[in-house]
């Protein structure tokens, strides 16, 4: 345990001297530098407006999270239990995963418009394949002796769903989540980039067209802690049903 | 007490067609096969790499109906549905990895409502049974490979199943611990009075552990030879070193050389398989 702290406190020191380097190797209107991004963060957390930019990032994540998760644990649990559907889908919904989906974005726009709406519906096509993919997977693999467990056991169909094969299923299907939630929220940040009127996103273009590089960066470590704490405890839930406790 | 009176099982001309398709011709995997266990009876099927072992166990179990011929199980017919008093255990492991050790042995009799209290006084009794009391609170990924067996043995087990089907259920241990296994399967047949059918492809092991040792041909699987062992019930892991122990392995292994050298394509005409 502290050993792996240790680990963890060598790779933040290494990460912090490379930035250093990087900074002064750049010069500081292309690389601030780390304390100086720091405190601005700092500053940053401390100022109304930038809540308000949080909250839109937040909203507009948190629903396309939903969404996302929603749709993909449907589509997936139908396409796994389907062989035939499933065996269709399989290479159509790699293929969706893999394009650069930036190329829909006009798309998306004249569908749905500047605003919430088309950020939102830009983080869930990010988020909606993986974990359907991973929830499709999921529910095939889940291991033929456990299925063959529960026929000995006598179980309904219906118990065995609940008490056999969604909990053996349950651990691929978090690590989709993981992996969804983390692609919608570059979906929705993409988003944002592009054509908002808030949310960080948009603060960040902002900071871009002014060149305000310690803002950039700021801005940037500030999504970077986020997404770190979001994929963290994606990965500790996971790892409880993984493995029991 | 129920099963000194229960659990017997008979096979006539049991035969196991799988219907090929995508232009495939049918798979004949076994039979016919006619064999009559008694109850309390333990009996080891031993054969090639693909004779239909597994396929005999299916039937066996009700997991899956014969193509043609009966298995009853106490007179009832045995038709792709697995009746009460049945138990298997297999060789990959079955353990609920979500489920804690204590969980994991209760989760049949939950399933079957029994009441909280005879599910705790039953489960802890299980696991007191099969060495497990210490780990009632532990993860199977905190255990080894021997003590998720022992998990799903227990699992079985706290059911009171009148037959218990083992599939390889030692396959992916080693050997020290696959003997001690072996002791352990010889008392719960015993303290249990269940009758035993154990699908293995160690000779040893069934020669040490069973009344009879059924050895079957390469597929499709028939039963080419029925050896009577005449251990005493109270036998453990040490009658390897009797003498009568060799004779008996030394004749198994006789019949399945030839029938392991021809599922291997070596040896012998075989191709009445895929006709």
């Amino acid at each position: 345990m502290t050993s792996r702290r240790f680990d963890h406190a060598l790779l933040l020191a290494g990460f912090l001297a490379i930035w250093q380097v990087l900074h002064w190797a750049a010069g500081a209107d292309v690389v601030s530098s780390p304390w100086a991004t720091i405190a601005r963060a700092v500053e940053l957390l401390g100022a109304p407006a930038f809540w308000g930019h949080v909250r839109a990032t937040l909203a507009a994540f948190a629903l396309a999270s939903v969404i996302s998760i929603a749709g993909g644990i449907a589509l997936g649990l139908w396409l796994g239990l389907r062989h035939f559907a499933g065996d269709v889908a399989d290479p159509i919904l790699g293929t969706l995963y893999s394009i650069p989906k930036i190329t829909l974005y006009p798309i998306i726009l004249l569908m749905f418009g500047l605003g919430v709406s088309a950020k939102v519906a830009f983080g869930v096509i990010h988020g909606v394949f993986p974990i359907a993919i991973f929830t499709m997977n999921a529910v095939r693999n889940v291991a033929p002796v456990f299925r063959r467990t529960a026929l000995v056991m006598r179980l309904s169909p219906v118990t065995t769903a609940a008490t056999v094969m969604a909990p053996a299923a349950l651990p691929e299907i978090l690590a989709g989540i993981r992996v969804g939630v983390a692609l919608t929220l570059l979906g929705t940040l993409i988003g944002e980039l592009f054509a908002a009127t808030s949310g960080l996103g948009f603060a960040l273009i902002r900071a871009m067209d002014v060149h305000a590089v310690v803002d950039i960066l700021a801005i940037t470590l500030l999504l970077f802690c986020f997404a770190a704490c979001v994929n963290a405890s994606l990965r500790l839930v996971e790892r409880r049903a993984r493995h029991g406790g | 007490m129920a099963a000194k009176f229960s659990g017997r099982i008979s096979l006539r001309g049991v035969t196991k067609v799988f219907p090929g398709h995508d232009g495939h011709p049918d798979v004949h995997a076994l039979g016919p096969v006619d064999l009559d266990i008694a109850a309390g009876e333990f009996v080891s099927v031993v054969g090639p790499s693909g004779c239909g072992k597994s396929t005999l166990l299916d039937v066996l179990s009700g997991l899956a109906a014969a193509t043609a011929g009966t298995a009853t199980f106490d007179e009832k017919p045995l038709v792709g549905q697995v009746p009460d008093g049945i138990g298997a255990v297999f060789q990959q492991d079955a353990s609920f990895f979500w489920l804690n050790v204590w969980d994991n042995v209760a989760f049949g009799l939950r399933r079957r409502g029994v009441s909280a209290g005879e599910v705790a006084r039953r489960v802890d009794q299980a696991l007191a049974f099969m060495g497990l009391a210490g780990f009632a609170r532990a993860y199977p990924a905190q255990l080894s490979g021997g003590m998720r067996q022992r998990v799903c043995i227990a699992r079985t087990l706290v059911l009171e199943p009148k037959v218990l089907l083992l599939d390889e259920p030692f396959g992916a241990l080693d050997q020290q611990t696959r003997l001690l296994m072996g002791d352990e399967l010889l008392r719960i047949w015993r303290e249990t009075g269940a009758t035993v059918v154990l699908i293995t492809h160690a000779l040893d092991e069934a020669a040490m552990l069973s009344d009879r040792v059924a050895v079957m041909s390469a597929r499709p699987g028939r039963f080419i030879d029925i050896v009577t062992t005449c251990w005493p019930r109270t036998r453990d892991s040490r009658i390897v070193s009797d003498e009568r122990f060799g004779a008996v392995t030394a004749r198994l292994w006789e019949k399945l050389r030839e029938e392991s050298l021809r599922a291997m394509g070596v040896a012998g005409p075989s191709e009445n398989t895929k006709s």
